[in-house]
């Protein structure tokens, strides 16, 4: 146990401190999902109120019903930047040297996972600040039990970039998950649409985005947000993070994974 | 020892009656009646054909109702939902007021430019007065000496001297004024407009017009801001007031007259009315038939209720 705590603690501060001197990535991070908040909602002329749905009372704004998906988004860009400095610790070779530490892989991985999910609902409380000072608020108990959900979705979204990293050789690599990965996922979901709404234009859309784990761990944070539990979304978000976990796992396994595979 | 058990037993037994919202639904010949403290509703009572205007006697004992389409005003005992008797109204009553001498009700006949005045004691008409054309809007003086009507067609608010019942002043509103209240102690007279998309203040003494309210929305066309019905808060502080197929709720400064909030609410909202102590606000929403709650303190929207279709009218029944 003596040892694994210090291993814990220097994963989580390297991958702080790193966070702390990039202050273009944390800005990046909070610009992005508020550029979505604050042009795209405002242009998409939802004036009049959307329908209620759950977990929804009564008729809300545009800004109010993306503001659950862009938390997931920021989760989602936080997983894969924590994957790409994966990449880019393998091209320095400081990976290399993570990897010796006398410690099971799996835990070092979970250490990594942690310190990128406490990053990622950091800036997640930061951009819900911003929102609450454009007077878009949501019920006061309900930041703090959106805390745990947004913990979840972000082990979930790291341990898919962790998987995908074993996957990614070299850093140029990283245009392709964004192409391949992340939009399909973020477009094909509840965050900017709910899902009704896609089975109104195609079913075949909405069945896809119903599969998609990111609209579960949205769903999740939505009804969270609204001091709500949704136990579909959580079953399947603890099913995905497991998944992509035992992914991640098997991929940065030495004996067979996809390291040695590739490299 | 054993009384007092008994005694405590016997309170715990005993239901506790919550306050209640009744709306009127135009399109399902219903009441859905809403209990305040779980914002569910509770019961439903069959109406007359397309009831708007409700409203209570002061003890609460008798609820009138504008059944527009059967041609009366119904009057129900609030306790069981009978319809107890009819009363004589003209044509088409869409709103009425009650008289402060909890006995004479105002009644606007839309399709006969009347305006019918009806004892509900004695079940007759008292009086019927010619005003402009398609009359909707009513509402009296504190002091019950002033009843108004106002005209859709002729665009004006008729000032009626309660004891001649003859109309002693006209004043000139913005395009289809549809619903009128006497604010701050009867001094001032509201009435809004439903295609000028304004609300125009009068002074009573005087008759003239003393500010004018104006919304505007973004992003939301002008056309759509359509204000009708509106209610002051505690101490006429603000007033709130349904903007229609805008499907907000304008929050309105009532000693600046300037609007400070806007409200989302359901689509095309109609009328209001206030909890007991005025913390909320129960709005109808015509098309989307459901009512919305607003916390007043907060100026927002909290709860959305289903209820029949086409809600219009609104009113509280205190049961304490």
């Amino acid at each position: 146990m003596t040892r694994y705590l210090p291993a814990f603690r220097a994963i989580t501060t390297r991958e702080a401190l790193r966070f702390l001197h990039q202050r273009e990535r944390f800005l990046a991070a909070l610009v992005r999902p508020l550029v979505w908040l604050l042009v795209f909602a405002a242009g998409f002329r939802a004036a009049l109120g959307l329908s209620i749905t759950p977990p929804y009372q009564t008729y809300i704004t545009y800004e109010t019903y993306i503001v659950p998906g862009l938390c997931g988004m920021i989760l989602l860009f936080n997983g894969m930047q924590s994957s790409l400095s994966l990449v880019y610790d393998r091209e320095m070779g400081s990976m290399r040297l993570l990897l010796t530490a006398p410690l099971p892989r799996w835990f070092l991985l979970f250490s990594k996972l942690c310190a990128a999910t406490f990053i990622g609902v950091l800036q997640c409380y930061t951009f819900l600040a911003v929102a609450w000072a454009f007077d878009i608020t949501l019920p006061p108990l309900g930041y703090l039990t959106a805390l745990p959900a947004l913990i979840l979705a972000g082990l979930m979204l790291g341990a898919l970039g962790l998987a995908l990293s074993s996957f990614i050789k070299q850093l140029e690599n990283f245009a392709g998950v964004m192409n391949f990965v992340i939009f399909p996922m973020f477009f094909l979901s509840s965050a900017l649409y709910p899902l009704w709404k896609m089975a109104e234009s195609s079913e075949l859309l909405h069945d896809i985005c119903a599969a998609n784990p990111f609209t579960h761990a949205v769903e999740l944070i939505r009804f969270a947000l609204y001091v709500d539990i949704a136990p579909w979304p959580l079953l399947w978000t603890v099913l995905a993070t497991l998944v992509f976990m035992a992914l991640a796992i098997w991929g940065y396994d030495p004996a067979r994974g996809l390291v040695r595979r590739k490299g | 020892m054993k009384l007092t058990t008994a005694l405590a037993t016997l309170l715990l037994m005993t239901p506790a009656y919550a306050d209640e919202i009744w709306v009127t639904n135009e399109k399902d010949d219903t009441i859905s009646v809403i209990d305040v403290d779980t914002l569910e509703v509770i019961k439903t009572y069959p109406t007359g054909e397309r009831p708007r205007g409700i409203t209570f006697s002061h003890d609460f004992s008798r609820v009138y109702i504008c059944a527009s389409d059967s041609d009366a005003v119904q009057v129900m005992d609030p306790a069981t939902g009978e319809i107890l008797h009819d009363l004589p109204s003209g044509e088409d009553p869409e709103q009425f007021v009650l008289h402060p001498d909890d006995r004479h009700l105002y009644i606007a006949n839309e399709d006969d430019a009347i305006t019918t005045v009806v004892d509900t004691q004695t079940r007759t008409v008292v009086a019927q007065i010619d005003v402009g054309i398609e009359p909707e809007g009513m509402a009296v003086s504190p002091d019950g000496k002033i009843a108004i009507t106002t005209s859709e067609t002729t665009n004006m608010a008729h000032w009626i001297d309660t004891e001649t019942q003859q109309i002693f002043a006209n004043s000139l509103v913005d395009s289809r004024p549809r619903h009128a209240e006497f604010v701050k102690d009867g001094t001032e007279l509201w009435v809004s407009s439903e295609i000028g998309g304004t609300l125009s203040v009068f002074d009573r003494d005087t008759q003239a017009e003393k500010a004018k309210i104006e919304f505007k929305l973004p992003n939301i066309h002008p056309d759509r801001i359509q204000p009708v019905g509106f209610e002051l808060s505690a101490g006429d502080e603000f007033a709130f007031v349904a903007l229609g197929p805008a499907n907000h709720v304008a929050v309105v400064n009532a000693a600046t007259y300037e609007v400070e909030d806007y409200i989302l609410v359901g689509r095309r909202v109609w009328h209001m009315a206030f909890n007991a102590d005025k913390t909320q606000l129960f709005t109808t929403n015509g098309v989307s038939g459901d009512v919305t709650v607003i916390d007043v303190a907060s100026r927002k929207a909290i709860k959305s209720i289903k209820v029949g279709r086409f809600p219009w009218g609104a009113a509280l029944r205190p049961t304490n």
